[in-house]
């Protein structure tokens, strides 16, 4: 079986499932629960300064969306910052980790954006004896009206030069968590990166409102009557976390930076996705709030499964692997020509590939009396729809051509050579191909 | 006290309490979760198999969609827009056969989405709130007679008073409801659904029902088709087929039909008379009702005895299921050859012999089985007992695909008809067509 320690910025886990900055891991006994159920690691939730902590509401904080058979696919949060005594907080921390200390704990903080804040809180964490702390620059509901989390977030300088005095005032790891509510993820990486962080985790949660109850005519969850946005997560926003977590993987001014994780990671292969695209570890909280603690067993039995299959003996060895494939609409390859093909054993008829295709597509899927479904070759620009809603898995495949073959669409034969739009002749920029 | 054990035909075999248990729903109703979660398997075909396997042509997809993203009434429209007696279809439609048999998810994974349950979902949560869907058009001062006011009558008199024609519904039995009210298992209708289904139908208002109207007894045919512009027959098929075997006669020998329709009507199970020794013969509906009831009612052993294989069965492979499990004996291949009775005028036995078909149709081999009876159960099919001097086809009327029958003014549908499968929804679609050719004839419009 695959050995799934972890190293990440120095910090050695078990694993490399962590739990993320949020309810679960907001005290003592939740955390002392998930390292018992096998967790790698938990970002503590979210301290502030000294003094009476924030209060949160006493109504409904979570929204959700629901796929088939009530299947959360996401969570919308209005939760703040842990509401909890800062002193409880780091004395629970300083307990927790004695008693676990294979397992990582993280510290996030989030205080205003002045310097005596930081100074202030920074040094009473390092005693704590957590491993690092992360920065929640990335909370969009609440705090950021206070000019906190995601108000931090937003802007670049501020990112830099909050990351500094951390780094100047604190020894240990600095993550800067970062958020996606934010035209292009490069900038506060970068910003993050400039400031010495040693690495991002990204995503927080996304500004959304799940639902408006249609009685009440009001945004939910609803506090008496009203409702505010909050942060949305889960399953939903995975592909939205990997796109941004690629984006930095393969900018050349934040290549390398340590990356850790978050977003709708539910199973191993939601991790092992992740980690492929450059992220060391990753963060876990909307399937936990859904499934619970345990579902640890199944991500590590999965990762290991599939790395014993693949060969890789440590997680470092996949880390970044599909960095290098992911690249500009402009570079790929023209030449490349596919088409649909519809196994007739597999197809059970139900007709939605064609429905797809003939109302919003290339009209490329013939129907027959007898309900036989194929592909007009003529007509099919591969464009993957029947694939994508298709019910049988594997029923639709997209075929290669081989160079030499005439795609019958466009009468022309298919070339092996690589071309892109770079030097494609409509592209009014085109420069000529060498 | 009965029990079971007790020799030849007798009441309260069981206590009354397992005859309840043995009686309610046979499906239990979904909750509001369940539905959700059955409606979500549907894929939403592109011309859907299952609405083409519907006799009534009912938008599936459609109305399953509406019932996941929570409007079941909007459900319920859809399925009483192509057939008003969804509600009782959704009970006693052989899905299996139909709609279900074509879902892909059955070509699939051999688990069909659960149409009929979900069509009940749908039609029992509109029909709670009790008030009817749809609204009758300007009147035409048209007058239509329909004679029979089973699931062909009453589609058919819907469908006319909602086009604003005044609908004289004629039945020759005290209630309506035909083989909705007076056939089909009890474990299938309960609560009195038929009659319900019925008030509610009614509810579209401008039907005026007769009951106790016997066609050649009360009045003629050619009376009706003087007094009305139209006449739509769906008087179904009265009378029953003889064994036509020695014993026949013995006052232990019942119609499955007359059985059926007694235990419906019963306002106390524990006081309905069943054998010891139970056989039924015949192998559609009918036998297997019977025979699962008197099964339900107390009764030791109960046979079903068919002259062909399970194949040519008419009940459904489901319907063979049911019987099964709960204690129906199935024989094949066997036809009735004679009764033996005490002198007490008891069955004693009953000789079946075994058949085979070599092709050139089906023959007695010669070779005979005696099973123990007290109680014979005739179920091999009903036969029209009045045709109003219209023309046949075979034993039933001969109709176009419109219901027009050899009289001008006449229509006919349902299980009286020829052509169709006798079946609840078959039986819809007939007269819900016949109305909208009636309707185009008497409003000048070419059909």
């Amino acid at each position: 079986m695959a050995d799934l320690t972890t190293d990440f910025l120095g910090i050695k886990t078990p694993n490399p499932f962590w739990l993320a900055s949020a309810p679960p891991t907001d005290k003592e006994y939740n955390v002392r629960r998930a390292f018992e159920a096998g967790w790698g690691g938990v970002v503590w939730k979210t301290l502030g300064s000294e003094g009476p902590p924030v209060v949160n509401v006493n109504g409904p904080r979570y929204g959700a969306i629901y796929g088939a058979d009530r299947r959360l696919l996401g969570l919308n949060n209005i939760e703040l910052i842990t509401d909890r005594d800062l002193f409880m907080n780091l004395e629970e921390i300083k307990r927790v980790k004695a008693d676990y200390p294979d397992r990582a704990i993280i510290a996030s903080i989030m205080v205003p954006c002045e310097e005596e804040a930081w100074k202030a809180i920074l040094p009473l964490v390092e005693d704590c004896g957590a491993d690092g702390i992360e920065l929640n620059f990335g909370c969009p509901h609440g705090m950021a009206e206070r000019g906190m989390g995601s108000a931090v977030g937003q802007v670049p300088e501020y990112i830099e030069m909050v990351t500094r005095w951390c780094k100047q005032y604190y020894s240990k790891p600095v993550i800067v968590k970062l958020t996606p509510n934010i035209t292009d993820i490069r900038l506060p990486a970068a910003a993050a990166k400039r400031g010495g962080a040693d690495a991002v985790s990204l995503i927080n949660t996304i500004n959304s409102i799940t639902s408006v109850n249609l009685d009440s005519m009001a945004p939910e969850p609803t506090i008496d009557g009203k409702g505010t946005h909050g942060g949305y997560c889960g399953p939903a926003v995975k592909p939205i976390a990997m796109s941004m977590v690629s984006e930095i993987a393969r900018n050349p001014e934040t290549q390398g930076l340590p990356m850790s994780g978050i977003g709708g990671v539910t199973t191993w292969r939601d991790a092992a996705e992740y980690m492929a695209l450059g992220c060391g570890n990753v963060q876990v909280c909307t399937a936990v709030m859904t499934y619970g603690f345990k579902i640890v067993e199944e991500m590590i039995s999965g990762l290991s499964q599939w790395m014993d299959e693949k060969g890789h003996t440590n997680t470092s060895d996949f880390v970044g692997m599909a960095v290098p494939n992911v690249t500009d609409w402009q570079y790929l390859n023209l030449n490349y020509v596919a088409k649909a093909v519809i196994s007739q054993d597999d197809c059970i008829k139900c007709g939605r590939c064609y429905a797809a295709c003939e109302d919003t597509s290339h009209q490329a899927i013939a129907m027959s009396e007898d309900r036989t479904f194929s592909v007009i070759n003529e007509e099919c620009v591969a464009c993957n729809l029947c694939v994508d809603v298709c019910p049988v898995e594997n029923c639709i495949t997209m075929e290669v051509m081989k160079p030499g073959e005439v795609d019958p669409r466009t009468g022309k034969v298919v070339s092996g050579d690589y071309a892109n739009w770079t030097t494609h002749p409509n592209n009014p920029g085109a420069v000529a191909a060498e | 006290m009965a029990t079971p054990l007790t020799p030849g035909i007798a009441v309260g075999r069981l206590p009354a309490d397992e005859i309840a248990e043995n009686f309610k729903d046979l499906h239990a109703p979904y909750a509001p979760h369940e539905a959700a979660v059955a409606a979500d398997r549907c894929y939403f075909c592109y011309d859907a198999p299952c609405v083409t396997a519907c006799p009534t042509s009912i938008d599936i997809p459609l109305f399953i969609r509406q019932i996941s993203t929570g409007t079941p009434d909007s459900a319920a429209e859809t399925i009483f827009d192509q057939n008003i007696l969804g509600g009782m279809c959704a009970r006693v439609c052989p899905t299996e056969d139909l709609c279900e048999q074509a879902c892909v998810r059955e070509t699939a994974e051999g688990k069909p989405v659960e149409i009929g349950r979900l069509q009940r979902y749908a039609t029992d949560t509109a029909m709670a709130k009790n008030s009817h869907p749809f609204e009758r058009a300007a009147p035409t001062g048209k007058r239509v007679a329909v004679l029979g006011a089973g699931p062909a009558g009453l589609a058919c008199a819907h469908r006319l008073a909602m086009l604003g024609h005044d609908v004289s519904l004629l039945d020759a039995k005290g209630k309506a409801g035909g083989l909705n009210e007076f056939g089909i298992a009890a474990y299938k209708s309960t609560d009195d659904f038929a009659a319900k289904e019925v008030a509610w139908l009614m509810g579209i208002g401008g039907i005026t029902f007769h009951h106790g109207q016997i066609l050649g007894e009360s009045f003629q045919l050619d009376e009706l088709v003087a007094n009305h512009d139209a006449v739509f027959m769906g008087v179904g098929l009265g009378g029953v087929n003889a064994l036509g075997v020695p014993g026949d006669d013995q006052e232990c020998v019942f119609d499955a039909v007359r059985f059926i329709a007694h235990l419906r009507q019963a306002s106390d199970l524990t006081e309905l008379p069943v054998g010891r020794n139970v056989v039924v013969i015949g192998g559609g509906m009918t036998a297997v009702d019977a025979a699962v009831q008197s099964k339900l009612l107390g009764a030791l052993n109960v046979t079903i005895a068919y002259r062909r294989g399970r194949d040519a069965m008419g009940a459904s492979t489901y319907e063979q299921d049911l019987a099964a499990s709960k204690g129906v004996n199935l024989m094949f291949n066997v036809q009735p050859k004679a009764l033996h009775a005490d002198d007490e005028n008891y069955v004693e036995f009953i000789e079946l012999e075994y058949t085979h078909d070599d092709g050139t149709g089906l023959k007695g081999t010669g070779e005979t089985v005696k099973l123990e009876a007290d109680q014979v159960f005739r179920a091999i099919g009903q036969t029209l007992t009045t045709d109003g001097g219209l023309a046949l086809d075979g034993r039933k009327i001969a109709v176009s695909e419109t219901g027009k029958t050899s009289n001008a003014k006449v229509w006919a549908g349902g299980d009286c008809a020829a052509g169709g499968d006798d079946l609840t929804v078959t039986a819809v679609a007939e007269g819900r067509d016949a109305a909208m050719d009636i309707h185009a004839t008497l409003m000048g419009g070419a059909s």
